[in-house]
């Protein structure tokens, strides 16, 4: 395996390159699903049955505590990779740690959050509303669940085998979908959040 | 007892029993053989664990020509009970099932898997590489695909097979007007493959954009490539929108969710289009290899090169955008405005012009050759004017005010199968023999397999050709019989003498690679065909690295050109080539999505939890895996290469 | 190699026989076929696009077909000298103009033809525009039609008498799976679904029996699902409903309920009409509502499709629909 020196780490061998190139075609890929969901949820928005609509359900400060926490989180990942740019191992990591932490922390008032709106009366039975709502919020929070794991595992490799073409790839790679399910945060903050609280 | 009594089939009847003992007797069989010939090993690590695209590639090929023997005796069973009026030899439930497997078996567990075996196989070659971008995805491509379609058709035999047809629309796939699990099969066994599919787009449109052989710019791919370039991109664009409407079905059958539902806000035509979002692009993704196929093989036996090769590329690239935007015309019905279908209906149209573009390319490709007719050519000779008579009664049924009397009835059917039939199908078979002497080192017979081609020709017009007049004289599509007063019965009954003529093409398909598996020469050169491109430019079996040396692509037929014109195609010295390692990875994350999938289907909640926690499992293993591959040493090379006699065998 | 050229030849003579033939007796039939046999207007400009689209694709056929046939005879390797070489052929751009501007040129055609036809089958038929149209409820449950009368105040199940020269509105919808409203003779279909309304405008110029079917699968039941129609002359139809009017039992709320279950019911009349207690999918009845809260309790779990909306306890009104 030929390494690059002239490219950044993540980009020095062929299959780094390959790895690259093959994630940015997932997150088009992963763009496609969540339109999807999108065009559904805007289909189905006014559908709420007997159920409650966004307006009775939304509340500011739970979203916005949550977008603070999801973007601050894309920052520092930002931060991460260009310590690891830089070769600084040590302070690679402990970006990496803050973002997984405030990523949890992300996940942890949106599981507030729905369990707020289940003892408010909608559940992802109750209405097509609500049954959108809460699978396109969720399959977001899915994705970031699956992001902590992993990044998780990647920290552990870092630290293990420290910074190597392999480990740097993973780590940018990460760093990517990291900031993907930021962007689609942004989305769903304007177009379901804000839309549906005015 | 209550637990297994889920695992019922609710509508037995002598077939599903006999099928059943004739699916327990081959497993055992296949155990018994295997344990005896002590063939687990060989098995196991030859196959089971391959992460080389050409024995992926082989792998999809065989899984391919089964479903094809399912789906086509699904067909005949229906054509037999539809021959004569007020049949009984279905009744309406099982009819229903029948008619709903053949349309998924066919589509999703034959026709895409034939084609990603010609892509997985010719593909690398084709570039002059030596694997795809990712050859662990491409495995995991591959079983999470057959592990998909097991899931399916194990539902004939263990719960019941879904009988919503192949489109499932809802409220009618939903739980109330389907209460058994086979709905359940079709959600999640397609979604599995699914996934796998969405994974060949990732892998192969990586490979393509950044493996070819140097000097093989975009411009100078051979049109296979092309398509398979295209082909991957639609799959990126619209299988995700599939694995959205599958979890939103799966939810309201499994979850009570209220997506699809008549009540509580659900909107059923929500379904209708997102499956047709994706449909429509499918239809293309099935279409534009074979057309990369034909333009592979009309060349080589015109001798002639491809005319037109700037308009082929533009029309497939045009194809394929476009082909998102036409999905309203398989429901013009629906209840939308009349300037709704006025655009479909010119979308629709539109697409038929770049497929124009490319039949008078391919005519004038032939034009000025030498035409040779071997089995190949037979099949692509047949395709131009029999797609050209499916593809202008796509072009009527796109006139939406007409459509309002064509629509599910059997001159829509006719119309697909005309489309997919010389299309894919004719395609596929082509290509099979065209590529069986580079994959497997023999030639498939000539005789025989012209037999077959023309069982197959004869018995698709007998077959569908009378459909176009029952349809419109008011037979609909997907109706378990027909009483005498409507007159459907003597073209029902052509059309089922059609049929059988195509199962006898099947067997005789069967028959001509058994009859040469037992006669046909091994001593066969590399380039049987005096081809024009690439891959023919390996040896006979290609080896594991597939090229000794990266070739040197100096224009579009760059095999013709060393062949003829002197062009140097490998210079200079054997180096190390590094090789990725199988795996057992992808087989076992497959047998478990498995497992899941089956869990899922009988809400046995406790198994998926297992299952999904296993899959996870799977994904953090591989993250922490540390797996470079090995490399294959420059005296290795040169021991298998002059095994074969060199690098420039074929001069 | 002369009786292996002279085979396949021959191959290609008996082939293309066969085809031409296959057609020419295909398209004699045609008159009889339902679609091509129009009874109505809207079936008429139907079957007008249909024939002008048979005729300039078939020219398309018979285009690529030449070519083949000629290429083929032509340039078989059998037939040609041994030393003949192909040339390398790029592309023509003269040809290639052809080939692209004709197939613009058709396909402009049939838009226009397509734009003009579909705003034709959606609107009410020509010749009767201005005319007081009679509009009838067809809706199915699985897996019989009922047709609602609301201007006669009549019920039928699984059959349909229609006036000759007066223009139908049909408001399709279904108490459950999707449906397929079709009278191949008269029009085309459209789908009946269970949360909304859909509309298909038709008429008839002559009297006489045509049949009528759901022409989109529902299950079990599905190809069954026919209904028989009658066009007769209005003073014929009228003769028709005042019997019925005298003679028919009216239909109730529980008798409805029984016709709703799974079934296929046969021929049944009835006084009255269901969309008295059971209002169709329209208006506020509407399954999309947007934004207002529906407070009407109505969630009775799985049975709710074959329930009506008699919970609707706030519409007393009669619905006599326009």
């Amino acid at each position: 395996m030929e390494i690059d020196h002239s490219q950044p780490l993540e980009y020095s061998t062929e299959q780094n390159r390959l790895n690259i190139l093959g994630f940015w075609i997932f997150l088009g890929a992963e763009i496609m699903l969540f339109a999807t969901l999108f065009a559904s949820y805007f289909t189905l928005v006014d559908r709420t049955g007997n159920g409650p609509a966004g307006a009775e359900l939304f509340e500011i400060t739970p979203v916005l505590a949550e977008t603070f926490l999801l973007l601050t989180s894309s920052f520092v990942i930002g931060l991460g990779i260009h310590a690891m740019r830089i070769g600084n191992k040590k302070a690679m990591l402990t970006f990496f740690v803050i973002t997984l932490l405030l990523g949890l922390g992300f996940i942890g008032f949106e599981i507030t959050e729905f369990i707020t709106y289940y003892r408010e009366g909608a559940t992802l039975q109750t209405s097509a509303f609500t049954s959108i709502l809460f699978t396109t919020l969720g399959t977001h929070g899915a994705h970031v669940t699956l992001g902590l794991f992993w990044g998780l595992f990647i920290i552990l490799q870092v630290k293990k085998r420290g910074l190597t073409p392999e480990t740097a790839n993973k780590s940018f790679i990460f760093s990517l979908y990291w900031h993907f399910l930021d962007i689609v945060w942004i989305f769903i903050f304007t177009f379901i959040y804000m839309k549906g609280m005015t | 007892m209550g637990f297994f009594s889920r695992f019922l089939i609710p509508n037995p009847s002598p077939v599903i029993y006999s099928s059943m003992v004739a699916i327990g007797v081959t497993v055992l069989l296949i155990i018994v053989g295997l344990t005896h010939f002590k063939k687990w090993f060989f098995l196991w690590s030859g196959w089971l664990t391959t992460v080389d695209h050409k024995r992926i590639g082989i792998m999809y090929l065989i899984s391919a020509l089964l479903m094809l023997f399912r789906g086509g005796v699904d067909a005949v069973m229906m054509r037999a009970q539809l021959a004569v009026p007020d049949n009984k030899l279905l009744d309406s439930q099982h009819y229903n099932e029948v008619f709903s497997t053949h349309g998924v078996v066919m589509i999703l567990f034959m026709a895409m898997p034939y084609i990603m075996a010609l892509m997985n196989f010719v593909v690398p070659l084709q570039i002059g590489a030596r694997d795809v971008a990712f050859p662990r995805l491409n495995a995991v491509s591959f079983w999470l695909f057959f592990m998909g379609a097991m899931l399916f058709n194990i539902s004939f035999v263990i719960g019941g097979s879904p009988d919503a047809g192949w489109t499932s629309y809802f409220p009618l796939a939903g739980n109330e007007f389907s209460p058994h699990v086979g709905t359940n099969y079709y959600m999640i066994g397609i979604q599995i493959a699914g996934i796998g599919t969405l994974m060949t787009g990732i892998n192969f449109l990586t490979t393509i954009l950044k493996m070819r052989a140097p000097g093989m710019t975009l411009m100078k791919m051979p049109m296979f490539t092309w398509s398979a370039l295209v082909t991957s991109i639609i799959i990126i664009f619209a299988f995700p929108v599939l694995t959205v409407a599958l979890i939103m079905g799966t939810m309201d059958r499994l979850f009570a969710t209220k997506f699809f539902t008549m009540t509580d806000g659900g909107m059923d035509m929500l379904w209708a289009n997102l499956f047709w979002v994706w449909g429509h692009p499918e239809v293309y993704i099935l279409i534009l290899p074979a057309f990369g196929l034909f333009s592979e093989i009309i060349p080589t036996f015109s001798r002639r090169n491809l005319y037109g090769y700037r308009s082929m590329v533009a029309s497939m690239v045009f194809i394929s955008i476009y082909s998102f935007f036409v999905w309203t015309h398989h429901f013009f019905t629906m209840g939308q405005a009349a300037y709704v279908n006025s655009i479909f209906s010119i979308t629709t149209m539109v697409i038929a012009i770049p497929t124009g573009i490319k039949i008078f390319n391919w005519l004038f490709t032939m034009w000025k050759g030498r035409i040779r007719f071997t089995v190949p050519m037979l099949y692509s000779i047949g395709f131009i004017p029999l797609f050209t008579i499916g593809g202008v009664t796509g072009v009527m049924l796109a006139m939406s005010a007409a459509d309002y009397q064509y629509h599910n009835t059997m001159f829509l059917v006719a119309h697909f199968h005309n489309v997919i039939i010389p299309g894919v199908v004719f395609a596929v078979l082509g290509a099979g023999t065209y590529y069986w002497p580079k994959m497997f080192g023999f030639m498939l017979n000539e005789r025989i397999g012209k037999w077959a081609f023309w069982f197959l020709t004869i018995g698709f017009c007998l077959a569908f050709f009378p459909m176009y007049i029952t349809g419109l004289d008011g037979q609909a599509r997907r109706m378990y019989t027909y009483s005498e007063s409507t007159g459907f019965g003597p073209l029902n009954m052509i059309s089922f003498i059609g049929a059988a003529l195509m199962a006898i093409s099947f067997v005789l398909i069967v028959y001509t690679i058994y009859y040469s598996i037992r006669h046909a020469p091994r001593d066969v050169s590399d380039d049987p065909w005096d081809a024009r491109s690439l891959e023919w430019a390996t040896h006979n079996p290609v080896p594991e690295y597939n090229f000794a040396i990266i070739p040197q692509v100096n224009s579009r037929e760059t095999f013709w050109d060393a062949k003829y014109k002197g062009h140097e195609l490998f210079k200079g010295d054997y180096e190390k080539i590094h090789m990725p390692n199988n795996s057992g990875g992808p087989f076992i994350l497959s047998c478990i999505f498995f497992v899941f999938g089956f869990a899922l289907v009988f809400s046995i909640w406790f198994l998926a939890i297992i299952g999904l926690i296993g899959i996870f499992v799977c994904m953090a293993h591989r993250s922490f895996e540390i797996d470079h591959g090995h490399y294959i040493s420059v005296e290795e090379i040169i021991e298998t290469e002059a095994k074969f006699g060199g690098v420039n065998k074929w001069k | 190699m002369n009786l292996k050229r002279k085979g396949t030849y021959m191959k290609i003579k008996w082939v293309t026989l066969a085809i031409l033939s296959t057609i020419v007796n295909v398209l004699s039939g045609c008159e009889s076929l339902a679609v091509l046999d129009p009874k109505g207007p809207q079936a008429q400009t139907q079957a007008n696009v249909i024939w002008l689209s048979i005729a300039i694709m078939a020219v398309i056929v018979i285009v690529v077909c030449a070519i083949l046939v000629f290429v083929l005879t032509k340039y078989r390797d059998s037939k040609l000298p041994k030393d003949y070489e192909p040339p390398y052929i790029e592309g023509n751009h003269v040809v290639e103009t052809i080939i692209v501007g004709v197939p613009i040129l058709i396909v402009i055609f049939f838009s226009v033809v397509s734009v003009i036809s579909n705003n034709k089958v959606e609107a009410t038929p020509e010749g009767y525009k201005g005319q007081d149209p009679l509009v009838i409820y067809a809706s199915s449950s699985d897996w019989k039609w009922h047709f609602s009368y609301p201007e006669n105040d009549i019920e039928t199940v699984n059959y349909l008498y229609i006036p000759t020269n007066r223009p139908l509105e049909f408001k399709l919808y279904s108490f459950g799976p999707i449906t397929s409203f079709w009278i191949p003779q008269l029009g085309g279909q459209k789908y009946a679904m269970s949360n909304m309304v859909t509309t298909l405008h038709l008429a008839a110029d002559e009297s006489g029996e045509m049949m009528g079917r759901n022409a989109n699968f529902s299950g079990k039941g599905f190809a069954e699902n026919m209904f028989h129609v009658e066009a007769m002359s209005q003073d014929k139809f009228d003769e028709w409903v005042k019997e019925v009017k005298e003679t028919a039992k009216p239909i109730t709320e529980v008798r409805f309920n029984e016709l709703l279950k799974p079934g296929h019911e046969g021929q049944l009349t009835f006084t009255g009409t269901h969309l008295n207690f059971s209002p169709a999918p329209e208006g506020e009845n509407a399954g999309h509502h947007h934004g207002s809260s529906d407070s009407n309790a109505n969630s009775k779990g799985e049975h709710m499709e074959h329930d009506h909306k008699s919970s609707n306890s706030k519409e007393k009104s009669v619905h006599n629909h326009e």
